[in-house]
This record gives structure tokens, sequence and C-alpha cells, in this order.
């Protein structure tokens, strides 16, 4: 079996140096700090592990699924924007979404030409992150595997720096702890691959009604008082 | 739009067998060949940044009041405090609170104005959206450290602010932010006294760190609405985007 193509895309589009607005966004962990449910390393794993098993599930399979879509002829773009909406009940995680999909999408253009990527925009409009991202990796020559991967692999990178930033959090266990995920990375990304030629409404749909809330909870309070991060 | 240089004999033909780029024969009557308007389809971008406590909101809102009854502008403030900065200049009256965007840095003010612009520019599309014929957008960065420049793909031209109280020898130190921002200034040069700052030494080390960038020093106390300041913005403003 060959090895990864367009690995060089992959690590760029994985890498927190990515221009694409995503380290203002801390995936709930700032309400969880503000709230007192975040307070160490510990708290951080539970958080970790829960968010990639969760929303990080959610987004390698849309991002798998998008990834074999801009391979083929007939990418249902519509039907995947709208089934990834279904599955993110919280309209603070939606807008976060959306707002990552189109910093991505200003980079992206930036560096990739698709056709696929004009199709995704001109049929959504403002598509989710995982779709843009999706569309990326099939332009650089990867595949859904290595989408599902980046995906999966972003839902707990930027929550985790956000924590190194909030708590001041020793860097090297925080680290430590992304690493503990490895075994994690790679089933996650072996389901979301398995789900990614199946028709958008049948992809998998697992939920995390406490992120959801989070979520919710940090937009109410970022109108009244101090939040450093978007999300 | 400046002459190019680098093409000596392309340009406009004035009948000595080759063409200079830009003619320089003051009785000429050939079509002016400079670009007609400043306005390329976007706002002009100008970003003011600086440490923490040097006048930057100030700044801001002093050339609200001077700029905006002729210039069509908006404000997106990086404050860490989030709607901090906003509030003070909707508070000052200077501004609309529609035209006043507050984005979050995720606690890195130089990243957000700098090695990852996204947030910024969605609040300035954001802002352009919200105002067809936008002119100008200040880009107000959050406080932050001497080496906290932006990039140049987010702001056109850029201010650095630094404080007389924040001590003389800030020129001095150098930095991105104080030898390569487009415009130095020195801030409440009214507390030189107060704070025993050394004004020419301060001055003459700036001068020096910058070579032949323009440094102003100003107290908003004195001329309230940052006159020095506004007419070099004005200056910019009349030059067109891209060169």
């Amino acid at each position: 079996m060959p090895g990864t193509r367009g690995g060089l895309a992959v690590l760029a589009l994985a890498d927190s140096r990515f221009p694409n607005g995503g380290h203002v966004h801390s995936g709930g962990v700032e309400e969880a700090v503000a709230r007192g449910l975040i307070t160490d390393v510990g708290h951080l794993r539970e958080f970790l592990f829960g968010r990639l098993r969760s929303a990080g599930l959610v987004a390698a399979v849309f991002a798998a699924a998008a990834a074999h879509a801009a391979a083929g002829r007939r990418a249902d773009w519509p039907g995947l924007d709208a089934e990834l909406d279904a599955r993110t009940p919280s309209p603070a995680q939606r807008a976060a979404s959306r707002a990552q999909g189109w910093g991505l999408l200003r980079a992206g253009r930036a560096a990739w030409q698709s056709q696929a990527l004009s199709d995704l925009v001109s049929t959504t409009g403002r598509p989710h992150h995982p779709l843009v991202l999706g569309v990326l990796i099939t332009a650089s020559g990867a595949g859904a595997r290595d989408a599902a991967l980046v995906a999966g692999y972003h839902s707990v990178s930027g929550p985790s720096s956000a924590a190194v930033r909030l708590l001041g959090l020793d860097p090297f266990a925080v680290n430590a702890l992304l690493i503990e995920l490895t075994a994690e990375l790679d089933d996650l990304a072996d389901t979301a691959s398995a789900s990614a030629h199946l028709p958008p409404a049948d992809l998998p749909a697992p939920g995390s009604p406490a992120l959801d809330l989070l979520a919710e909870s940090h937009d109410h309070h970022h109108r009244e008082e101090v939040r450093l991060f978007a999300s | 739009m400046l002459p190019d240089n680098t093409r000596p004999h392309g340009g406009n033909g004035h009948g000595h067998g080759h063409r200079h780029p830009v003619n320089f024969d003051p009785t000429a009557t050939e079509p002016d060949p400079h670009a007609q308007t400043p306005w390329h389809g976007r706002p002009f971008r100008l970003g003011i940044g600086g440490p923490v406590g040097s006048g930057k909101t100030a700044l801001t809102a002093a050339l609200c009041r001077a700029l905006g009854g002729a210039v069509n502008l908006a404000v997106v403030t990086n404050d860490i405090y989030t709607t901090e900065d906003a509030d003070f200049l909707r508070a000052a009256g200077v501004l609309d609170p529609d035209r006043v965007e507050a984005v979050q840095t995720g606690a890195c003010p130089h990243t957000a104005i700098r090695d990852d612009i996204t947030a910024n520019l969605d609040a300035v599309d954001r802002l352009t959206e919200r105002h067809p014929g936008l002119e100008l957008v200040i880009v107000e960065s959050g406080g932050d450290n001497l080496t906290a420049v932006f990039s140049r793909g987010l702001a056109d031209r850029q201010i650095f602010v630094v404080d007389v109280a924040g001590g003389d020898k800030v020129p001095r130190k150098g930095g991105p932010g104080v030898t390569t921002a487009d415009l130095l200034v020195i801030n409440k040069i009214d507390l030189a006294d107060h704070v025993g700052a050394d004004m020419a030494v301060m001055v003459s080390d700036a001068h020096r760190m910058r070579g032949a960038l323009p440094v102003i020093t100003q107290s908003l106390t004195r001329t309230p609405n940052a006159p020095d300041v506004a007419d070099w913005v004005r200056a910019q403003l009349a030059v067109p985007l891209g060169v």
C-alpha cells in the first residue's frame, strides 16, 4: 500500500500555524475553564477524550466524506452541508464552524486551485470547516483518511493550546496528553474513512450535549463579560 | 504610482526614438498614465499598534474625530478585553456603534494582526458589507510588545504608538514596531517633565533607529484631534493602494 501523497498539504493543514483563524477558537475550553470545570491537566484529558469522540468524530466523518465526494463526479454539497448542520445542534457551534470554514477558504484559495472548491462554495455559500478541509485534502492528492486525521487532530489541538494559554498549564504535559490520543485518532480515522462513501443522511451522528451547552453558554457570556476566544 | 525605473525604455513615447515609462516633459499633453483614483474596490486599512497603555485607543478616537467628517471610516479593535475599546469609542460619541467591530484574539494579540489575520479580515469584511463605499478602516491592535507589527496582508500602512511615560529608552530598544512602522508616534509628551523623560534623547533615538521613516510627537491633552497624525493619514489616503 503506497504512503500518503500530498503529504506536505496534510501536514500544513494540520499545523496550528496554518492561517485560517483557528487560534481564536477554544472549542468550549474557555467556557469550561470559566466555570471551573477544567482546572488541571487531568480535567483537560477527560475533556479532550470526550471532544475527540464526539465533535472530533463528526468533523472527521464529514471531512472524509467531503474528500471522497471531491474525488468523484457527483458531489452532493448542499446535502453534506445540511447534514452537518443537523448534527450540530448548537447555533454557536454552527457559526464557529462556518467562520472557520470561511477562513480556511480564504487561505485555501490562495494556495490551491480546485474546481470542487468552487462548486462547494457556489452551492453552499459559507460551507462548514470540515467540508472545505476535505476538498483541499483531495485537491492536494491525499485521501479521505488523511482528511479525517486532520479534522480529528484539529478537534483537540486547538482546545489544548487554549488551555495552555488560559490556565498556564505545563505545555509539555499538555503535549503529552495529545500524544496519548494516538490510538484514538487512528480508530477515528478508520471509522470516518469507512463511512466516507455513504449518502450524507447515513453518515454517523455522535452527539455531545455538554459541548453544545458550553458553546451556547460561551456565546451568551461573551456579550456581557470578558471572553478571549470567539468560541 | 511611482515611475517604474526597472523598465527604462517602456511606456510613453516622447519623440526621440524610445519610450519612457513616465514622461517628465511638463508641456506634454498625453493622457495621464497614473491610476486615476485611490479607490481600489476596498477600504484603505490602517493599523495602529503599540504597547499596553500607550494611547492607541485615544489616538484612534482622535483620528475618528479629525477625519470622520470627510472620510467614510470604521474601526476594528483587538483589545483582549473584547468590547472594552469598542465601548470607549462608542461612549466617546465619535463613531456610530455599527461602525465598530471587536474581534477576539484567542489570548494572542500579535498572532491576530500578524501570523493569522483571518479574524481581522473577517471583521473588515463585515464592516465593508454593512457600509458600502467605506474608505478607511482603522485596525487597532491589542496592547502588545515592541516586536508586534501588522502583517502587510492586513494593514496597508501602520502606525506604532509609544508613550513618554512608558520610558524614554523605548525607542532605543528598537524592535520591528519602532524600526519598521510607517509612522512612529511618541505620545503623551505633556507628561515628560513629570516622569523625568528626556524628549530630546527619545526623539533622536527614534530617528536613529528609523532612518528616513517619520516620527511624530504629540499630546492629545494639548491637541485632542491629533492634527499631525491626521495630516499624515490624509497623505496616505491620497496614494493609490498597492504603491
